[in-house]
């Protein structure tokens, strides 16, 4: 057996066993998420106090140097967003974090809320310190009710602890943080969207400009931010952003929580370093395929998000790899399939997905889907014929540039990928060219 | 049936609700979700909705629109209990299928219908996020995950058991 060499070689936080980090998933499953003290001696709010020893200008060029994208899906660069938003003026501004984490695949934000649900809030208050917002909101999808009531219990005691309220810290930084429910609607996720819904209204998008930034919940200057993006904020200033941005690779800085499920071994959420490749995250993170199976396909940052055939996995995990193959980061989902799944069905899954979720509000997303959701039960049933390719590609074109909202833009990407790759699984099943075959 | 629980007791209830969040109709959609939560079989009746809108000063169509917009709302009673089946992609990988033939055969329903002693409602959802634990499916409020028959039917008799208040 040879030595394990590495061991030295490898920095605080890293298991060189399976690959993963612990700087944002540290305190999972090793405190009681709902105990402040337990908080607070595991380092936490250590953060939030070296950020409130700075100026809001240098807290904002902290998480600049860090390299953070955004972790809900777009990778908008987060010092940038915070600096637009601390750059509008306005007496009363407000701070949401997005917990709708509607997208199939994705479960990563949930760890985030029931293992360490206090550093959602520090990241949170340091945000409203670096952009001037008084009023935050936290919009957690109805499905995770009782992480709505330990979020409850949580900021609660932040209150009373003195790390939320009128007096923070002693500092005078004011700052109060209300959960919303969500309602079971994918489309609340998106940010404009997600707004709305907590003004009470049925959760349709909104038209940009006005941008968020500038009207947003309640016609109030606003900053969005995803759980994970939230959650990497107290880590940067407890290490340091230098530190930080030494995970990572040059364009993808950082860790990231990604939720392996499907026929895999051992699903879950994991802390990776960007860079390792899918191979490295599947097998040895993940353990491999279950029940001895071959990986025949993944699906990638969700069901927005396109497939990748089991021959393509060598591809490194980061933002600049993944645009240069046509793939997302997205919401960090890596769904695997094994060799027992048929492409074609597992499209239709997709689809009814985007078919359901759908708002209605513009017709290439509303009327696409649908059609888009008949082609594939006529694939489906083996009764396609060869125009219904064309009409694919069609259909997906209209609704990749005319949709509303990034729903509709991106609900045919998987759909696209899927024949790219697997043609042969379409054409079986058009009913004239099974005849000949 | 129903009508027994619109009683004075629920609006009472519900009064607290609106009250609690100021009478402000930017809450509409929390209100709904917690009224909802009072009565039985998960719906909101049309007495409900007329008078949550009313007290907000909302229209009732607009109450309506955001009650058939969001699938966790519903103005249609369901049951004591709705189970819901998720149907998308991890789960559709793990074979979802399966899940549902042990519930239509122990449930003696299909997908979308009612036991006839309105205990249990069967239905498909999307992902509730417990991917991890696919394939899954939620009763009311409580997650179930790597579901097999055994499990199944292990938890159906637990809700069985239980008595009808
Ligand atoms: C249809 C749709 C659904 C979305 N769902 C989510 C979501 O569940 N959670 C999330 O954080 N972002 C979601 N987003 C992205 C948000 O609009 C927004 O970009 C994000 O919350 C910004 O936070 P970040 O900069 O920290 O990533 C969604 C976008 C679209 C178009
Ligand atoms: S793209 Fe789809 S979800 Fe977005 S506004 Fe249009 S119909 Fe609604
Ligand atoms: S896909 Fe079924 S719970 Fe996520």
């Amino acid at each position: 057996m040879k030595k394990k060499y590495v061991k030295s070689l490898i920095g605080i936080g890293v298991n060189a066993m399976n690959k993963t980090v612990s700087l944002i998933s540290k305190n999972f499953k090793n405190l009681d998420p709902k105990s402040l003290q337990e908080y607070l001696h595991a380092g936490g709010y250590l953060g939030l106090e070296k950020a409130l020893a700075s100026t809001p200008a240098q807290v904002i060029q902290e998480v600049k140097k860090s390299g953070l994208q955004g972790r809900g899906g777009a990778a908008y660069p987060t010092g940038r967003k915070w600096e637009q938003a601390a750059a509008v003026e306005g007496p009363r501004k407000i701070v949401i974090c997005n917990a709708d984490e509607g997208e199939p695949g994705t479960f990563k934000d949930r760890y985030l809320l029931q293992y360490d649900p206090f550093k959602i809030i520090e990241g949170m208050t340091i945000a409203a310190y670096a952009v001037g917002a008084t009023e935050g909101y936290i919009y957690i999808r109805e499905e995770y009710k009782k992480l709505q009531d330990q979020m409850k219990i949580v900021i609660a005691s932040a209150l009373e602890g003195g790390f939320l309220g009128d007096n923070i810290l002693g500092t005078g930084l004011c700052f109060h943080i209300k959960v919303v429910s969500g309602a079971g609607a994918y489309v609340c996720g998106e940010n404009s969207t997600l707004i709305e819904s907590i003004e009470g209204k049925s959760g349709r998008p909104r038209i940009k400009p006005p941008y968020i930034k500038e009207k947003g919940l309640f016609g109030l200057p606003t900053l969005v931010n995803n759980v994970e993006t939230f959650s990497v904020i107290p880590v940067i200033f407890e290490i340091g952003a230098e530190e930080y941005s030494k995970y990572g690779t040059e364009f993808s800085k950082g860790t990231k929580l990604i939720s392996l499920c499907g026929n895999i071994q051992y699903p879950g959420t994991y802390e990776i370093p960007f860079g390792l490749t899918l191979r490295e995250i599947i097998y040895d993170i993940g353990g491999g395929i279950r029940d001895g199976k071959k990986l025949k396909f993944l699906q990638l940052g969700g069901a927005s998000g396109a497939i990748l055939p089991a021959s393509k996995i060598d591809i490194p995990y980061t933002y600049e790899d993944f645009e240069g193959n046509g793939l997302t980061i997205g919401s960090g989902a890596i769904l695997i399939a094994d060799e027992t799944n048929k492409v074609v069905d597992y499209m239709k899954s997709v689809q009814d997905f985007f078919l359901h979720e759908s708002c209605g509000k513009c017709t290439p997303c509303r009327e696409g889907n649908r059609q888009l959701s008949k082609i594939i039960n006529r694939f489906v049933s083996g009764t396609a014929s060869i125009e219904d390719f064309q009409t694919v590609e069609r259909f997906a074109r209209v609704m990749k540039y005319c949709s509303f909202c990034g729903l509709g833009q991106t609900a045919p990407s998987a759909l696209l990928s899927a024949i790219q790759h697997f043609p042969d699984e379409f054409y079986q099943q058009i009913h004239k060219v099974r005849k000949i075959m | 049936m129903m009508e027994t629980t619109l009683d004075k007791d629920l609006f009472d209830k519900i009064d607290g609700i609106i009250h609690a969040y100021e009478h402000d109709r930017h809450n509409l959609v929390q209100i709904l979700l917690q009224a909802q939560d009072l009565i039985p079989r998960h719906y909101i009746p049309m007495e409900v909705a007329t008078y949550i809108g009313e007290q907000l000063g909302v229209p009732l169509s607009k109450v309506y629109d955001v009650i058939s917009f969001y699938s966790a709302l519903s103005d249609r009673p369901k049951a004591q209990h709705v189970i819901q089946l998720c149907k998308s992609t991890t789960c559709r990988v793990n074979k979802y299928q399966t899940v549902r033939d042990v519930l239509e055969r122990e449930l003696d329903i299909k997908m979308g219908e009612i036991t006839s002693d309105g205990k249990f409602a069967l239905e498909y959802s999307a992902c509730f996020g417990a991917c991890d634990i696919s394939p899954a499916f939620r009763i009311d409020t409580e997650v179930f995950g790597n579901l097999n028959e055994e499990k199944i039917r292990q938890i159906l008799d637990r809700y069985r058991g239980e008595c009808n208040e």
